[in-house]
């Protein structure tokens, strides 16, 4: 018989037409957005976009450089605010992952719980919550408040990334470390952190893309403030040189693309 | 002072349990390990014999009792200041790091010189058969040569006491029946007490001077291979060490004259036309063959006695083929054994 000839790898691998439409329909609603953003960076209209765009320019990218000083503010801002929460997220997130999978103490779960809570709570609960808090104790809005509410939820990914690769390495390592002699740090630096690195670079850079991109926590603690989404924003209301927001649309897709694409390349490795 | 030393004994354990909420994985052990011995830890899984070697180890601690050390009491002591070595069940190697920087990990975290450790790495690959092997990477090789790299990493501390966790469970029979002659003379050549622990009683038997039997947390029996071998003292021991025939009362009665429960080794009884007369000193049961198990260099026969109850009788085919044998289905016949080889077993 024909059919017995069929592995059941083949039978598994072949989608029928229609899944494949529907995945590729998906996609394009998915990416299509971006697609728009890349081409009205080029339009040579000033104001309002039509389609098919007149012309073709390059000259946006020039204005965008040389006569905007505007856009530097917020960008470095934007930066500086994503390293150090992703700093902080590295910390304490690494350490609490070993913690809560290394030793069983009384509410364990209840940390657990708490850590990763904060990437499930909305984004306004989290950002009205910390501005009460904030006006509460009388602080003043300032570059660390911003910081504040982005390590909420830059922790979680550190966190979820080393807790899992924690779960897939064999404790019998550890514990094989300490038998040949070594110390607890000396066991975390040989040992360890080889195991969670490139799960660090990876939490790291999701964290950092996270941070980069964050509007509605900052929009509640940034005060006067302004990061770079927080500028985009802006500019959505303001009817000259349009294609400029683009620009820097394009240029936060790259910086924030480009390490979650490292990072999902780490995280895939084979852990053998 | 060398022959006292020698009395000392390498692990002692003293009353000593280790319970995981309700669950006494070890209970009440008290045992004894020679300095310089090949010493078993033979039980079924769940058996606590494992918990046992982590307590040695340190990766337990005992909740009773008191664990020492060549004298030492050691239970507060962490692994890493125990001068004891593990080889994991699975291994444990770092995947990171190349074989020779995995064998050389305990010496390079006690800070031993560069050329003391490269020359004691190569001289311990050596002695485990793979020194061609150090650049490579664990994942770069065999079960069989993963298995030697993680004997030589423990081995390369010259540690006074060697732990065994079940090392060979993955190999296949070859290489595992291999791997049993050479640990074994790898251990007369270091001269290094070794603890091993094991589910599968033909090792324990292969390798061991001595040999503890555990059950459900505790030790049934310990002994010599010959002796628990011959002299099972418990009916678990009877099984789970070889196969064992438990006789109980009517039967047991009937050939006794007493009704407490003994063991037959298979192989010890001979199977003879009914109604041959027997020697003084021998036994003999009537019976019929229901079932006849042919397994190449033995047939297994199990044998219904009249007044109840089966016994297994285990026969090299020495003159037999396959045909022959198993045309002895439903055959009368009579079982007979020499009396000095059945066991009284202590009552559970």
């Amino acid at each position: 018989m024909q059919t017995r000839k069929q592995s059941p790898q083949s039978f598994a691998t072949r989608a029928p037409l229609e899944l494949k439409i529907l995945v590729a329909g998906v996609l394009l609603f998915l990416y299509c957005p971006f697609g728009i953003i890349l081409l009205y960076a080029f339009t040579t209209e000033e104001t309002a976009f039509t389609f098919p765009p007149p012309g073709l320019t390059l000259d946006w990218f020039g204005v965008a450089l040389f006569k905007r000083p505007d856009i530097w503010g917020p960008l470095t801002l934007s930066v500086q605010v994503a390293l150090v929460a992703t700093f902080i997220a590295l910390v304490l997130g690494s350490l609490i992952a070993l913690a809560v999978s290394r030793a069983k103490f009384f509410g364990r779960e209840a940390i657990t719980f708490l850590v990763i809570l904060p990437i499930a709570l909305p984004g306004i609960i989290t950002g009205i919550a910390l501005r009460s808090a904030i006006g509460l104790f009388g602080i003043d809005f300032s570059f660390w408040t911003i910081i504040v509410g982005h390590a909420t939820f830059c922790v979680v990914v550190v966190y979820n990334n080393v807790v899992a690769r924690l779960r897939r390495t064999a404790k019998s390592q550890m514990e094989a470390s300490a038998d040949l002699g070594a110390h607890s740090f000396q066991t975390f630096r040989y040992i360890i952190l080889p195991a969670i690195a490139t799960a660090l670079v990876a939490g790291g850079m999701l964290a950092f893309a996270l941070s980069f991109d964050e509007v509605i926590v900052t929009t509640f603690t940034a005060g006067q403030q302004t990061t770079l989404p927080i500028w985009i924003l802006g500019q959505l209301t303001r009817p000259r040189q349009r294609p400029v927001t683009n620009i820097v649309a394009l240029f936060v897709i790259a910086i924030t693309f480009i390490p979650i694409v490292i990072a999902q390349r780490l995280t895939q490795d084979t852990n053998e | 002072m060398d022959k006292s030393s020698n009395l000392i004994p390498a692990v002692r354990f003293e009353n000593v349990s280790r319970h995981f909420g309700e669950v006494k994985a070890v209970d009440d052990v008290s045992l004894e390990i020679h300095d310089g011995e090949f010493f078993s830890m033979l039980g079924p899984s769940g058996s606590g014999k494992t918990t046992c070697l982590r307590l040695i180890a340190g990766f337990e601690q005992p909740n009773l009792g008191s664990i020492f050390l060549h004298g030492a009491r050691v239970n507060e002591l962490p692994p890493y200041a125990r001068d004891v070595n593990t080889v994991f069940q699975d291994y444990a190697l770092f995947p990171h790091m190349s074989v020779e920087e995995n064998v050389g990990y305990g010496l390079m975290v006690k800070k031993v010189a560069k050329a003391e450790r490269t020359r004691r790495v190569q001289e311990t690959l050596e002695l485990v058969r793979l020194p061609q092997m150090a650049k490579r990477k664990p994942s770069q090789l065999s079960g069989g040569q993963r298995q030697r790299i993680a004997l030589a990493r423990a081995l390369v501390n010259r540690p006074r006491v060697l732990l065994l966790d079940e090392p060979l469970g993955a190999l296949d029979l070859k290489l595992r029946q291999e791997m049993q002659i050479e640990l074994k003379e790898i251990q007369k050549q270091v001269g290094i007490t070794f603890v091993f622990v094991t589910h599968d009683q033909e090792e324990a038997l292969t390798m061991s001077d001595r040999i503890a039997v555990f059950n459900a947390g505790r030790v049934e029996q310990i002994g010599a291979p010959a002796e628990i071998y011959e002299h099972p003292q418990t009916a678990f021991v009877a099984g789970f060490v070889g196969t064992s025939n438990l006789v109980h009362s009517q039967v047991a009665q009937k050939l006794t004259g007493s009704n407490e429960t003994f063991s037959i080794r298979p192989e010890k009884i001979r199977m003879v036309e009914p109604g041959t007369q027997v020697q003084n000193g021998w036994t003999a049961l009537d019976g019929a063959v229901r079932e006849v198990v042919y397994l190449g260099m033995l047939t297994r026969y199990i044998v219904a006695i009249e007044g109840g109850g089966e016994l297994t009788v285990v026969r090299q085919n020495l003159d037999e083929t396959s045909m022959d044998v198993l045309r002895a289905r439903g055959k009368r016949v009579q079982l007979t054994w020499q009396r000095t080889f059945d066991r009284v077993l202590d009552q559970a």
